[in-house]
């Protein structure tokens, strides 16, 4: 019966049909802001909508970068995401190694702690996170907010890769600690092998996470140490609304997050499904 | 698995000098510290400035103690109320159309198919896009002037509609942007769970004669009740957590009519400027994500599995 409908050519069409419908609106926006950011202004603000056949110009482009601080916004984003994925990674699998591999006294309540502050809100994070900066004297730094979104990320990736440990078999380490090796070997030799694609999975959701964060980039920063959203988000203010200009901004912005979908995707969909689907 | 203990016995293990026995300790000890430093810190320190009445600008020293008044207060303040009121009605219309959506077209198109992997990628897209560059494009797309979405309701005749100006349009605007971004979510999500279903059971209830709704409803959707119970409390978390779409697309406004709980802690922080008060609204809406963290949590916790040792 199951083979007879994959079968049928109306069924295939029909499946297909509703995809393809379902890909154009999930797309739709994302082409917009990307054509919209090459059109000139008068363009833009025409009322007739052009999806495709436009001459197009790089003059918003232009203007970001050489007007704007853009090159200073991408390298502080640059900064803060190689960093906030560096810390979790490296802390994140050290802990969810000893949570998933040994035993110790309070490790159930290290793990449940865990899962329960992943949820804190951000805009709870907001105001205790101003606090902080103002009663430690920190200046608005780039290392604030690296250390924000270490201690964001953490609760995630030590979950995920908690589930990867798992998957390993344990006679691998027995085996290598009967040979002779000490813990931080068979951590280093033996287990991060294994792991790689599992911190691909924690280090792209750290990443896009460090990457796009808006909130607390814009209450920690300075005017030299703001990262791109918060710039985007300033081209509403700082110019009027510039669409145009606006949605090149965008445009660059989606790019690396849009480079991990296409090279990692089925990654991506392991992490976001672990939760819901092993749960 | 650690050192073979000199005398060949267990308690050997559990000698406080026997130094193995720290590592995992150690290992566990910068992830701590960071989640203690930079996330259950800052919620007990949101606690303790839901007591004073501090105001941006001003020196903390100066500022008063006002015991419990800020929760008093928050009792009858209208404006909390109408802004939980904006997140359940939000909640309750993205969430129940996202399942709805998510979970019947899952259902029509679990089938594996040639190709679906590039339909998987191209459905994450909107997940993997910063919120901010979210609430960008549809600010532009629903603009008054030369908005993309005016332009085609008005070829069916519709006129021109003030989106983000008037309270029930920009509710419906944030609902409908919150729907594009997150159905292939539940789509993906309930997808993965039907495939994952031992094909035993639904080979055995087709050959029982079941029908096509009998199928759905008495065998699929019992089988992945406790993956929908957890995107939906995933969902409820999140709704109560977001602010940065609503942050660009309308701020909150027209009046309070799209200021979800977590956008009303920050507007009242920064922009009415009193920091203790937003810290008595927050303790409350860390109340709520709790609550609904150990619903999750209640619902298996992954990292207590019985494979476990």
């Amino acid at each position: 019966m199951i083979t007879k409908q994959i079968n049928n050519p109306l069924h295939v069409w029909g499946h297909y049909g509703a995809l393809i419908v379902l890909a154009l609106v999930t797309l739709a926006p994302i082409w917009i802001m990307v054509v919209t950011g090459f059109k000139d202004d008068v363009l833009v603000q025409q009322k007739e909508p052009v999806w495709f056949f436009f001459v197009p110009t790089l003059e918003n482009y232009e203007y970001i970068m050489t007007r704007g601080k853009f090159d200073r916004y991408l390298w502080n984003s640059v900064i803060v995401g190689v960093w906030a994925t560096f810390l979790t990674l490296l802390f994140g699998g050290l802990c969810a190694y000893a949570l998933a591999r040994t035993e110790f006294r309070g490790r159930v309540l290290v793990a449940n702690s865990t899962l329960l502050v992943r949820m804190v809100p951000p805009a709870v994070l907001a105001v205790p996170a101003f606090a902080m900066v103002i009663k430690f004297s920190l200046d608005a730094d780039l290392a604030v907010l690296i250390f924000f979104y270490t201690a964001l990320n953490l609760p995630f990736a030590i979950w995920l890769l908690f589930g990867f440990y798992k998957q390993i078999p344990v006679e691998l380490e027995e085996a290598a600690i009967v040979d002779g090796a000490t813990p931080l070997q068979v951590f280093f030799r033996v287990l991060l092998p294994l792991m790689k694609s599992g911190y691909a999975v924690a280090g792209i959701f750290t990443f896009r996470i460090a990457w796009n964060e808006f909130i607390l980039a814009l209450l920690l920063t300075g005017r030299t140490s703001r990262t791109l959203p918060v710039g985007a988000a300033g081209f509403i203010t700082d110019t009027g609304v510039e669409w145009g200009r606006i949605m090149a901004m965008g445009t660059l912005i989606v790019i690396p997050p849009l480079l991990f979908t296409f090279f990692a995707a089925r990654q991506i969909i392991a992490g976001m499904t672990a939760g819901a689907v092993k749960g | 698995m650690t050192d073979i203990p000199a005398h060949g016995t267990p308690t050997a293990l559990k000698r406080p000098r026997d130094l193995s026995a720290l590592v995992p300790y150690f290992f566990i000890l910068p992830a701590v510290a960071i989640m203690l430093a930079g996330l259950v810190y800052p919620v007990i320190q949101a606690f303790y400035l839901s007591f004073y009445d501090w105001k941006i600008g001003t020196d903390f020293q100066d500022a008063p103690y006002v015991g419990l008044r800020h929760f008093t207060r928050m009792l009858t303040d209208e404006n909390v109320w109408e802004s939980i009121w904006v997140t359940l009605r939000f909640g309750f219309w993205t969430i129940s159309i996202e399942m709805f959506l998510g979970v019947s077209l899952a259902l029509l198109l679990e089938k594996p198919i040639r190709g679906a992997s590039v339909f998987r990628t191209i459905f994450i897209l909107p997940l993997m896009v910063s919120p901010v560059v979210v609430g960008l494009i549809w600010r532009y797309l629903f603009d008054a002037r030369i908005g993309w979405i005016n332009y085609y309701l008005g070829l069916i005749g519709i006129e021109p509609q003030v989106w983000l100006g008037d309270a029930d349009l920009a509710f419906f605007a944030i609902v409908f942007t919150d729907i594009w971004q997150w159905t292939p979510f539940i789509f993906i999500i309930v997808i993965a769970g039907l495939q994952a279903l031992p094909s035993e059971v639904l080979e055995a209830s087709k050959i029982d004669g079941a029908n096509w709704w009998q199928h759905i409803l008495f065998v699929k959707l019992p089988m992945i009740r406790s993956i929908l119970m957890i995107a939906l409390l995933m969902r409820l978390i999140d709704v109560f957590r977001a602010l940065e779409v609503m942050y660009i697309l309308t701020g909150g406004g027209p009046g309070r009519s799209t200021e979800l709980l977590s956008l009303h802690i920050y507007n009242r922080a920064f922009d009415t400027q009193q920091l203790g008060y937003a810290s008595a609204i927050s303790v409350l809406l860390i109340v709520i994500v709790t609550l609904l963290s150990l619903g999750i949590l209640r619902m298996g916790n992954p990292m207590k599995d019985k494979s476990d040792i």
